[in-house]
């Protein structure tokens, strides 16, 4: 595996890199698949303004070379939700793994497979997108048939993440057998952490298309059933989020301190708040199908207080976080109760996309407790108010992350200087502002009773809706997102083909902290433990339901209705 | 574990959230009376325009002020798309499909419930101020998804 491995020098190295983690076969694939993120981003982004615009009665997908308004939709769910999500987590969290662990990645072999398979994935699925094969939006409910070659390129990008997540667990075996009776490096341990919940997480989605879709599309069963379907949907489709919140958890914990130049409040704490991430995220699916008509009331009573529950590591993160921010506020001479917050660095514009997308989170966490409310799901289930809280979530708290940390990992990688950094500071608040108006506009018109994921542009009942005021506010925010957007790839491009050669090394800005991994329970450091609980409340919240739910009602054909 | 001060009151502070937000939830359903859909049976979707009640989709007086409205959702129209009712009636809708998933969100009411394959769906509303309440298709559902609405007429 590393017999051919060596020490690779590339523009921009920090001391780490001469030390020799860094091998030239294990960052080409994680920088490959980091040019697939940015792909997916670009292309997803860009479909959102077929939908912003909808709002208004511009209808444009034949412009933009769609066939019906739910292609581009469907474009810009899987390309943003799936590809730009999965694809920066395996390039971000295994750079960081290797920083952690100070030594390359267990296996070359997997960190090449998990570039490959993302590879191909993205371009089976594309192909059956493009060819409005499989116009079934992000969620491809059954009985709604997509092609078979859309359902093996789904289940090639989760492949891809999950060796990945392989890989980062045995990298900390290794570092473990290396220093036995020492405690797991923490930038390290929040990676793996991350990727063996989602591990866990994606049980749901292999059991839906390896048993299910995949065999039905392809005639081998003649029917399936879409309620039992929906169960592990969303059994994966929860967890998902903690999986696109993570990575940029990992960021705001352990990086943004240093680049403000602050310390993290403890090591124990953050560890918890990942702990708790892995124990609570997966057994929560069914807040997403109170509406169900299928699924037995009392288990959807269990979910709402395991989804409460996974609420909590998100607050102490509000806390600490913002506690390592005000430190590094006051280092720098913040004085009084919020003196400190004008004296962090707004002029970095990594470090003020990563604060203006903390800032939104809290709006999009309120937001999600709405949703996670049971009765009061009621309400809003599968209107406009759901997009307009994830645009805040994954949309704003993940998207504006990733791209923050960006705007240092893309010259860390090659060398060249942030180009455009007025332009870039420009990106992050014209984005900031366009998902604030944005979500307004969504979340105003849902309570009205605007569904989500419909051509509203083309709808007959448009007016009868009255949210005109807030399609509008929808229309100009969800545009000032694309603008932003069209930005940041202006910033990106001008720093890869045409940026300053770095004359000073960079390095990755990790933290230091106040009360260290020494001072940490050895309990918070037992991953396998932490598993096991978490598999033990997945059989609590799940076993019981399919037992209600039993026997399967497979009635369903595949259909075509695009 | 090393717990200071600061990081323990927060705690406690988010877990009381957390309880207030439940009690909130538990008084929304017992003394409120609002609860989300519970199942109501199931069907095959295959021989559902032969199957009661779909076989006669409609509005059903079921007497002192209760009504009973059989709805078939199907690619891309409601089975009946309007109905009429008195001021102050209680209307159960009762829907189910025969092709793929639809949703029902009746605006200005709770009423809100998916359309699945296999399942017959129920929400109750009651209507106590005279006009027209829109009911829209909520989930995706092919291309003319756009297309499917429907109304309660309140006189």
């Amino acid at each position: 595996m590393s017999a051919t491995a060596r020490p690779q020098a590339f523009a921009g190295q920090g001391a780490i890199a001469r030390e020799g983690i860094f091998l030239a076969e294990q960052l080409w694939p994680i920088k490959g698949q980091l040019v697939l993120a940015l792909l997916g981003l670009a292309i997803g982004g860009i479909m959102g303004l077929i939908q912003a615009l909808d709002r208004i009665g511009i209808v444009m997908y034949k412009a933009m070379l769609m066939q019906t308004y739910y292609q581009g939709l469907t474009i810009h769910g899987v390309l943003l939700a799936f590809l730009f999500t999965f694809s920066f987590n395996n390039a971000f969290v295994s750079l960081m793994a290797i920083r952690g662990f100070e030594r390359p990645l267990a296996s070359t072999f997997l960190v090449q497979g998990a570039f490959w398979t993302m590879l191909v994935g993205t371009l089976l699925a594309a192909y059956a997108i493009l060819t409005n094969q499989a116009t079934v939006l992000f969620t491809f409910y059954a009985p709604m048939r997509a092609s078979s070659l859309f359902y093996l390129g789904a289940a090639l990008l989760v492949i891809s993440t999950l060796l990945t997540a392989l890989n980062l667990v045995l990298t900390r075996r290794a570092w473990q057998r290396e220093h036995p009776g020492e405690r797991t490096p923490l930038l390290g341990f929040v990676g793996v952490v991350t990727y063996v919940m989602w591990a866990l997480a994606t049980v749901g989605v292999v059991v839906l298309v390896v048993f299910f879709l995949l065999p039905w599309s392809l005639g081998w069963l003649k029917t399936t059933d879409p309620q039992f379907n929906r169960i592990l949907f969303w059994y994966t489709g929860h967890p998902i989020v903690y999986f696109w919140l993570m990575p940029a958890y990992i960021s705001w914990y352990l990086l943004v301190p240093r680049q403000v130049g602050g310390r993290v409040f403890s090591d124990s704490l953050v560890r918890l708040a990942f702990i708790l991430l892995l124990v609570f995220s997966v057994p929560t699916g069914l807040h997403h199908q109170y509406v169900d008509p299928g699924i037995p009331t009392v288990m959807k009573v269990v979910h709402l207080f395991t989804t409460f529950s996974v609420v909590f590591p998100s607050l102490v993160t509000a806390f600490t976080v913002m506690a390592a921010l005000e430190d590094g506020g006051r280092a720098r001479g913040g004085r009084g109760l919020l003196g400190w917050i004008w004296k962090l660095p707004w002029g970095d514009p990594s470090v003020t996309a990563q604060l203006l997308a903390m800032l939104v989170f809290i709006l999009g966490g309120a937001t999600g407790i709405v949703n996670a409310s049971y009765n009061l799901n009621n309400v809003v289930h599968n209107t406009s108010f759901v997009p307009g809280h994830f645009h805040m979530t994954v949309g704003t708290a993940v998207a504006l992350s990733f791209i923050g940390i960006s705007y240092w990992l893309i010259p860390y990688l090659t060398g060249r200087e942030l180009m455009g950094r007025s332009l870039a500071l420009a990106q992050a608040w014209l984005w900031f502002v366009g998902v604030l108006l944005f979500a307004r506009g969504q979340i105003a018109a849902g309570l009205l009773g605007e569904p989500r994921r419909s051509s509203i542009g083309e709808a007959p009942y448009r007016d009868l809706i009255h949210a005109g005021l807030d399609n509008w506010l929808t229309a100009i925010g969800g545009t000032l997102m694309v603008i932003s957007g069209l930005i940041y790839f202006i910033v990106v491009l001008w720093t890869v083909f045409g940026g300053r050669r770095l004359t000073q090394p960079l390095g990755i800005p990790v933290a230091e902290m106040r009360f260290g991994a020494r001072e940490t329970s050895p309990l918070l450091d037992r991953l396998g433990f932490w598993f096991l609980i978490a598999v033990v409340l997945v059989a609590i919240a799940y076993i019981p339901l399919i037992l209600l739910y039993l026997p399967l009602q497979s009635v369903s054909p595949p259909i075509k209705v695009y | 574990m090393r717990v200071e001060a600061y990081e323990r009151f927060f705690m406690i502070l988010a877990a009381l959230l957390l309880v207030l937000g439940i009690v909130g939830i538990a008084i929304g359903a017992l003394v409120a009376g609002v609860h989300v859909p519970s199942p109501a049976g199931r069907v095959d979707p295959r021989t559902l325009t032969t199957t009661p009640p779909f076989d006669q989709p409609g509005l059903r007086d079921l007497g002192g002020g209760k009504y009973e409205a059989v709805v078939i959702a199907r690619a891309w129209q409601f089975q009946p798309d309007q109905i009429e009712v008195p001021v102050g009636s209680t209307v159960t809708f009762t829907l189910a499909t025969p092709d793929v998933i639809h949703g029902f969100v009746l605006t200005g009411t709770n009423a809100n419930v998916m359309v699945i394959p296999g399942q017959i769906a129920q929400v109750t509303a009651r209507f106590d101020r005279p006009g027209e309440y829109l009911w829209v298709c909520h989930e995706y559902c092919g291309f003319g998804h756009h297309q499917m609405f429907g109304k309660v007429v309140v006189r």
